[in-house]
């Protein structure tokens, strides 16, 4: 492998693949490539890699504790070099809280894609591949989901399960998995008719085999385009649950809480709400940007 | 050891549509059986009914020959009766290399030794095993049919439904499609059960046939009687004189 050793790049992109392990990279790198010719998709990308390194090192990045503050000498200081962002009613720095609370954040996004994207994944295939009196159930009670209101939904369970951050995430979870549960339906009705499919049922499998093997990869892909669409959604409804009291309690330093205290403010301290209304802004875009280039590189029908 | 296929007054229905009615035949063990109709004559449905992919409403599908006959619908029938698709487009997993698809039936039917036979499957259908990493889009058209065979063959069949199985491809590719078909039907002594518009690629291939039109049996004949065009009903003249191609008037 010294000097005509053959490039990565040609290594991953060949015809003929020489193992699985080639033929599943090659794949990854060649959707990897559609990808990264999308220019804002990159752009959501690295803002929300740069939010997870955020997450992650908090406790480096961060200047003051997000806990702590000064009353008596740095109460709802406006932005200045010693706090970027200004202080809070507490006299914590506004920056420091931002930066603690994109753990949270990336906390309830990550726990509501796991939680709710299988549960509508499972739900719609087996609708969708059964049919008849299982799909009609099933349909039913997505209906019934969808019928309420996400945020008053959101607002039952909190109320019944008691106000935190763990109740709003399964809360949001439990509202949010119906749409995926009928996409996945609908891109299951027409897989089924495939002879793709017809060609296994012949070899003889069974039909728990068929969903989880041959009809759900084919589903996930429209699936995660449309979690990561709905990330900015599900930022914002647990922002909506802070801000009205039932999502993260004080003194968390959730960015929907923080805009909900800095209400109080709004005109005479503007930066209070200003700077965590800014941060949710720039994340839920980014992950609408991830989405949007996503679609184009999952996309299964694409024939690359 | 060879086994062949029964079919006695078959009659699908579907919501109300009659598809087929009242159809018989009979393919002797080792046999090549064609069935020929205008698109719509239910002559697909047929295969699609002895293999459990569309409803047999009345009447009895049965095989034939000496050893084990399973009964349709049972495992043991899924190894001895195997299907090909008309589109090799369509018949593939668009997201399984060729590896995954020929290796989900032996993994079914928890058949030891998948390397070598994965790999002697290809051979068999003459692709090398530098195919074997591949997926669907990176095949041509025959190559794709190619993958459909030999997919269907790895379990071992004795008996082999083709549906219109080169009617997708051009026609250099229909004859190497159709050459390899009846090379390993003769290598492995395989019943063939074959569905077909085009009565020039039937009389090549088989040695009966049965003319279908609008879900019914309209002749039996053998492919000598068509080549010499010693037919009775007037449908399978007009048939044959459309496949003799177009005519300026």
């Amino acid at each position: 492998m010294s000097d005509a050793a053959p490039s990565w790049h040609d290594w991953l992109m060949s015809d003929r693949p020489a193992s699985r392990r080639q033929a599943a990279l090659g794949r990854a790198y060649s959707g990897w490539r559609t990808f990264t010719r999308n220019r804002l998709a990159m752009a959501g990308l690295a803002i929300i890699l740069a939010l997870i390194l955020v997450a992650v090192l908090a406790g480096v990045l961060a200047p003051y504790s997000p806990y702590e503050g000064n009353l008596t000498t740095s109460r709802l200081l406006p932005p200045s070099w010693a706090h970027p962002f200004g202080t809070d009613d507490q006299g914590r720095d506004i920056l420091s809280r931002i930066i603690y609370g994109s753990r949270i954040t990336l906390f309830i996004v990550i726990l509501v894609a796991v939680l709710a994207a299988p549960i509508g994944l499972l739900v719609g295939t087996a609708a969708g591949y059964a049919g008849g009196y299982v799909d009609a159930a099933l349909m039913r009670v997505t209906d019934i989901f969808l019928a309420f209101p996400r945020l008053i939904l959101a607002l039952a369970f909190v109320a019944a399960l008691g106000p935190g951050i763990q109740n709003a995430v399964i809360a949001i979870a439990i509202t949010s998995w119906p749409p995926y549960a009928r996409i996945a339906r609908a891109e299951t009705l027409t897989i089924r008719q495939t002879d793709y499919i017809a060609a296994v049922r012949l070899v003889g499998a069974s039909p728990l085999r068929i969903v989880l093997r041959h009809v759900m990869p084919l589903c996930v892909p429209s699936v995660i385009v449309r979690v990561t669409l709905d990330m900015a959604g599900i930022i914002l409804t647990a922002a909506g649950l802070g801000f009205l009291g039932l999502g993260a309690q004080p003194p968390m330093p959730e960015w929907g809480a923080l805009i909900a205290n800095g209400r109080n403010y709004v005109l005479d301290q503007w930066w209070v709400a200003a700077a965590p209304g800014a941060a949710i802004f720039v994340v839920s875009l980014a992950f609408n940007l991830l989405g949007d280039g996503l679609r184009d590189a999952l996309d299964p029908k694409a024939e690359r | 050891m060879s086994v062949g296929i029964e079919v006695r007054n078959l009659r699908v229905v579907y919501d109300g549509f009659v598809a087929v009615d009242d159809t018989s035949f009979h393919v002797a063990p080792g046999e090549s059986f064609g069935l020929v109709g205008e698109s719509g004559s239910g002559k697909s449905t047929i295969l699609r009914a002895i293999c459990g992919l569309a409803p047999v409403t009345a009447g009895e599908i049965a095989l034939v020959g000496r050893g084990d006959r399973p009964k349709p619908g049972s495992r043991g029938f899924r190894r001895l009766v195997q299907m090909v698709f008309q589109d090799p487009y369509g018949s593939l997993h668009p997201r399984q290399t060729v590896d995954r698809i020929l290796a989900e039936p032996l993994a079914i039917h928890r058949m030891d030794d998948a390397e070598r036979r994965i790999e002697q499957a290809l051979d068999e259908v003459g692709l090398g095993t530098g195919f074997r990493f591949r997926y669907p889009h990176q095949l041509s058209g025959g190559q794709r049919q190619r993958i459909a065979i030999a997919r269907a063959l790895i379990l071992e069949p004795q008996v082999l439904l083709l549906d219109e199985p080169t009617s997708a491809l051009d026609a250099s590719v229909q004859a190497e499609v159709l050459n390899l078909l009846d090379e390993l039907r003769r290598r492995r002594g395989l019943t063939f059960l074959m569905v077909s518009h085009d009565l020039a690629v039937v009389t090549h291939l088989c040695e009966r046939l049965l003319v279908m039109a609008g879900g019914r049996t309209v002749e039996t004949l053998s492919s000598e009687d068509l080549a010499a065009r010693r037919v009775e009903s007037p449908y399978t003249r007009t048939l044959m004189e459309a496949s003799t191609g177009f005519r300026r008037a």
